[in-house]
């Protein structure tokens, strides 16, 4: 076995890997190997034919595939080494703090040093079982982006009679997509009483088109021998409990499941790295830093985005600080202050803060609330807020001069009436 | 030498492949083995416990065959795992008491252990409890520990059969669903199937959840199989506490209860539920809440704790064929000759595979009054699909260079190569379940969502079948209907 070398090691080759591929090399950092498990770059971009890309990034409205383009075009330009169809089974941290990555790819087992990582995986979709969802076990369930990748990256029909579990924005852009085929999209069932997407995807992609969504609903049951023949939907109290009686059928051949994504950051945990329960993705200080030294995340894995632009975003910042741990040889040891989580805030990357530097914060709420504000208390720093939802990530950023202001080990953030 | 014996088994599950295996071994013998379905296994075998019992749970009085293979069928399987290079844990079983009353009840089945010849049994108290399982409920007092149980995943074990079937001349039928039997003058002459008529001497009644349908069709049987639902949870592999023991609370009297188990692939699993559904039911394989939940409070009793509900991934439903009567029907008939049913395989009917398969033999032989010959080149051995996943690095190394394709990981959870999965193939898969079965591949944490559109590319370009045709699990359960504007052209016409 062939042991490749680098200074930096890129794991996922998404938006938010390449951002940082592309930033780290515009850096000066020389030595870069980017590893992505498909065949093609650009992670789920590909087959998100819709727009509403790249608004921040590039400034412009873009498709997935024209985001993807660029940020690959822009990586020609770079001597990044790419090695695409390449599966990573295990990160380790050797003596001196050298990365050690062992994956396969066609026809080599790959072992790789590396000085740093930027870990870019992405994250997953929850499957039916995860969310609990009971009956039969028929043909025609699909994630959101199984039936997506079967759509725009293969071109099949999944089926003619849909119903859409979760209305999140996957669910909702699932919902046009099909319609937009042909498909009679019979409902979106959303279980909370509000609607999990962005407000501008339930005007585009349901009402645009009629399609009906049921807010408080859960699914019951869903029914089909071979394959789906119907689901059994029930009106849900606060607790997400059917209520008897409410119960009723859609005849449909296809469930699309949009229940929720998980960043991938099992190989993380393995190799060590902390992982933060409200996130699911990996504890980072605000160089984006894992709690292993010189192991960075960025992108789905360390927080479910609901913007490519932030993915990228972070892939940048992974990238300033993989250069500046390379360049120093680490980065401070200061003592951070924890981020609390607060009133209505569920939750907040990064979760550690040095208050050395200008640091943005990516953070969700809880419930929905209108004319709010967002404290950072220690901080005394506060933004006004017309409206907060789960779906929508919330962004800031806090210039030094205030964070430095903190005196305790912590800084909490809560959303409070205005 | 005279004619070959025509027998035709009905069902490739893991009774009837058994049957087939060791008829296999004679050189009297053609086999045909019918299955309704495209695979496999993919009945009453697909969807159990997987426990190889010690056999101590049944009376001999009330259900003597129950009692008898079960403990010769234990014996049979050290042998054909061996044989046959089936994954299993030999790990033992224990039977959990947690009250005077229980007590009782172990002991009865420590002396029925004893009365059915299984050995090793003994009773122990709480701390050799402990030593054994760390994990077990500390309110347990005793336990029958049976060291000879053990754990094997069905559907491992009809595959290996089957694949060593075929290796001995058995000819597989698959998608060949009985519709009739003929008979002349007393005698089998044979079935009538949706695939034409297979002509047979005899037929062995091995058809899991059907067979009083098909005994039915030669006027015999007097006996009904009542499906009995039983539901089941599976852990995520890393989840933990795991359990290394079989853990059983005492029986009732219609089942051995909830069970806490650990599977060869190393997930922990618990169930199953029994529930009685009526006799049209027997398609039955729905998960319920009252199912689930009450699998999750049985088996959160017999342990100190389990993983949290968020480490689910997976949960199904299995259907035991539950006979008139509660014992196994092996029999042949005075008025139809030729026609032996193997039918009621409820528990512990996967252990007592073997035993029975050596039965319905000697079935044969006293009917016919006959020695059959061995034959000289049958091959006892068959080896299982080697798994990338469990190999060395060193050895993972050498592999992708002698074969690329190694190298190309198609289901990320399980590390389950391309190359793995063309083998599948290459053995029969034609469908994503096929080779799920065969490697193991979506049964990871994303149950394949991540995966299945790539093992569909793959079958596809083998089996040189477009894409959107491949099935989940035969006819019906297509990925797709056609192309991404199918409808649109279909609405025109």
């Amino acid at each position: 076995m062939n042991t490749r070398e680098c200074d930096l090691a890129i794991i996922g080759g998404g938006p938010a890997g390449l951002a940082a591929a592309i930033k780290a090399w515009n850096l000066g950092i020389k030595s870069i190997i980017l590893l992505d498990e498909s065949e093609i770059l650009g992670g789920v971009l590909p087959q998100c034919i819709h727009t509403g890309f790249g608004i921040h990034y590039f400034r412009e409205d873009l498709t997935g595939p024209e985001f993807a383009a660029r940020l690959i075009e822009m990586l020609k330009n770079t001597g990044v080494e790419v090695l695409c169809g390449t599966y990573v089974e295990h990160l380790s941290i050797e003596s001196g703090g050298l990365k050690r990555i062992y994956g396969y790819r066609y026809g080599e087992a790959l072992k790789m040093d590396s000085k740093a990582v930027i870990y870019a995986a992405g994250c997953r979709e929850r499957s039916r079982f995860e969310a609990g969802i009971l009956g039969d076990r028929p043909a025609g369930v699909y994630t959101a982006g199984e039936a997506q990748t079967l759509m725009d990256i293969y071109g099949i029909l999944p089926g003619s009679e849909v119903v859409i579990i979760g209305s999140g924005d996957v669910g909702l852009i699932m919902a046009r997509r099909f319609a937009l085929e042909g498909a009679d999209v019979k409902a979106v069932v959303e279980i909370m009483p509000y609607p999990g997407g962005l407000t501008r995807n339930i005007v585009q992609c349901l009402e645009d088109f009629g399609i009906q969504l049921y807010l408080s609903h859960g699914v019951t049951e869903i029914r089909g021998k071979n394959r789906v023949e119907a689901v059994r939907l029930a009106m849900v109290d606060e607790k997400r409990n059917p209520i008897k009686g409410t119960e009723f059928e859609i005849k449909c051949d296809t469930v699309i499941l949009a229940v929720g994504l998980k960043p991938r950051s099992e190989i993380l945990a393995r190799a060590g790295a902390y992982i933060d329960e409200a996130t699911g993705g990996p504890i980072v200080n605000d160089w984006l830093e894992t709690s292993i030294p010189g192991v960075f995340a960025a992108g789905n894995v360390l927080v479910v985005n609901d913007l490519v632009d932030y993915a990228a975003e972070q892939g940048e910042w992974a990238a300033e600080s993989a250069h500046k741990f390379l360049r120093e040889g680490g980065l401070p040891r200061v003592d951070f202050k924890r981020v609390i989580l607060g009133r209505n805030v569920r939750l907040i990357v990064p979760q550690l803060v040095s208050c050395l530097q200008d640091t943005t914060f990516y953070g969700r709420v809880l419930k929905p609330e209108e004319n709010v504000l967002l404290r950072f208390e220690e901080a005394d720093c506060s933004f006004r807020l017309p409206i907060v939802r789960p779906s929508e990530m919330f962004r800031f950023r806090i210039p030094s001069e205030k964070l430095s202001r903190i005196h305790g080990d912590k800084l909490t953030v809560n959303i409070i009436g205005a | 030498m005279r004619r070959p014996i025509h027998v035709a088994v009905i069902g490739a599950g893991i009774v009837g492949a058994s049957i087939a295996r060791v008829l296999s071994m004679f050189e009297d013998f053609e086999v045909d083995l019918l299955e309704r379905e495209v695979d496999i296994g993919w009945g009453v075998s697909k969807a159990n416990t997987g426990i190889i019992h010690a056999g101590y749970d049944d009376e001999p009085e009330l259900y003597p065959l129950r009692a008898k293979l079960c403990v010769e069928g234990n014996k049979l399987w050290h042998k054909w795992t061996e044989e046959l290079d089936i994954p299993i844990r030999w790990c033992g079983s224990l039977v959990l008491a947690f009250n005077n009353e229980e007590m009782k009840i172990l002991k009865e089945l420590y002396n029925r252990g004893v009365r059915n010849k299984v050995k090793e049994l003994k009773i122990i108290g709480a701390e050799e409890i402990k030593t054994l399982e760390p994990n077990v409920s500390r309110e347990a007092e005793a336990a029958l520990w049976a060291p000879t149980a053990g754990q094997i995943s069905p559907w491992d074990a009809v595959i290996a059969l089957v694949e060593n079937c075929v290796m001995n001349g058995v000819r597989l039928r698959l998608s060949t669903e009985v519709r009739g039997i003929k008979i002349e003058g007393g005698c089998v002459r044979g079935l009538e199937t949706n695939r034409g008529f297979i002509e047979a001497d005899f037929i062995i009644n091995s058809s899991g959840l059907y067979a009083d349908k098909i005994a039915e069709m030669a006027g015999l049987g007097g006996y009904r199989i009542k499906p009995r639902r039983g539901e089941y949870l599976i852990f995520d592999r890393e989840a933990e506490p795991k359990v290394s023991r079989i853990l059983f609370p005492t029986p009732t009297p219609i089942s051995k209860g909830v069970v806490v188990t650990t599977t060869v692939d190393g997930n922990l699993m618990i169930g199953p539920s029994a529930q009685d559904l009526a006799e049209d039911q027997r398609e039955e394989r729905a998960n319920t809440r009252e199912g689930l939940d009450y699998v999750w409070e049985s088996a959160s009793k017999l342990v100190e704790k389990l993983p949290p509900k968020s480490r689910v991934i997976r949960f199904f439903a299995g259907l035991r064929p539950e006979p008139t009567g509660g014992d196994f029907i092996i029999r042949k008939y005075d008025e139809v000759f030729g026609l032996i049913d193997a039918a009621g395989m409820r528990s512990p009917g996967l252990t007592s595979a073997p035993a029975i398969a050596h039965m319905v033999l000697n079935i044969l032989k006293s009917t016919l009054d006959a020695d059959f010959k061995p034959k000289k080149c049958w091959n006892p051995y068959r080896r299982r699909i080697r798994r990338f996943s469990e190999l060395t690095p060193e050895e993972r190394s050498k592999l992708v260079k002698e074969e690329p394709r190694y190298g190309r990981i198609i289901c990320i959870d399980k590390m389950v190569t391309e190359m793995e999965i063309i083998e599948a193939i290459r053995r029969g898969a034609t469908t994503i379940d096929g080779v799920k079965f065969r490697t193991r591949a979506c049964m990871g944490i994303c149950q394949g969502s991540s995966c299945t559109h790539k093992i569909a590319l793959i079958i596809s370009r083998e089996l040189k079948i477009p894409l959107w045709k491949v099935s989940i699990r035969g006819p019906g359960t297509e990925i797709g209907i056609g192309d991404v504007k199918s409808l649109f052209r279909r609405r025109k016409t």
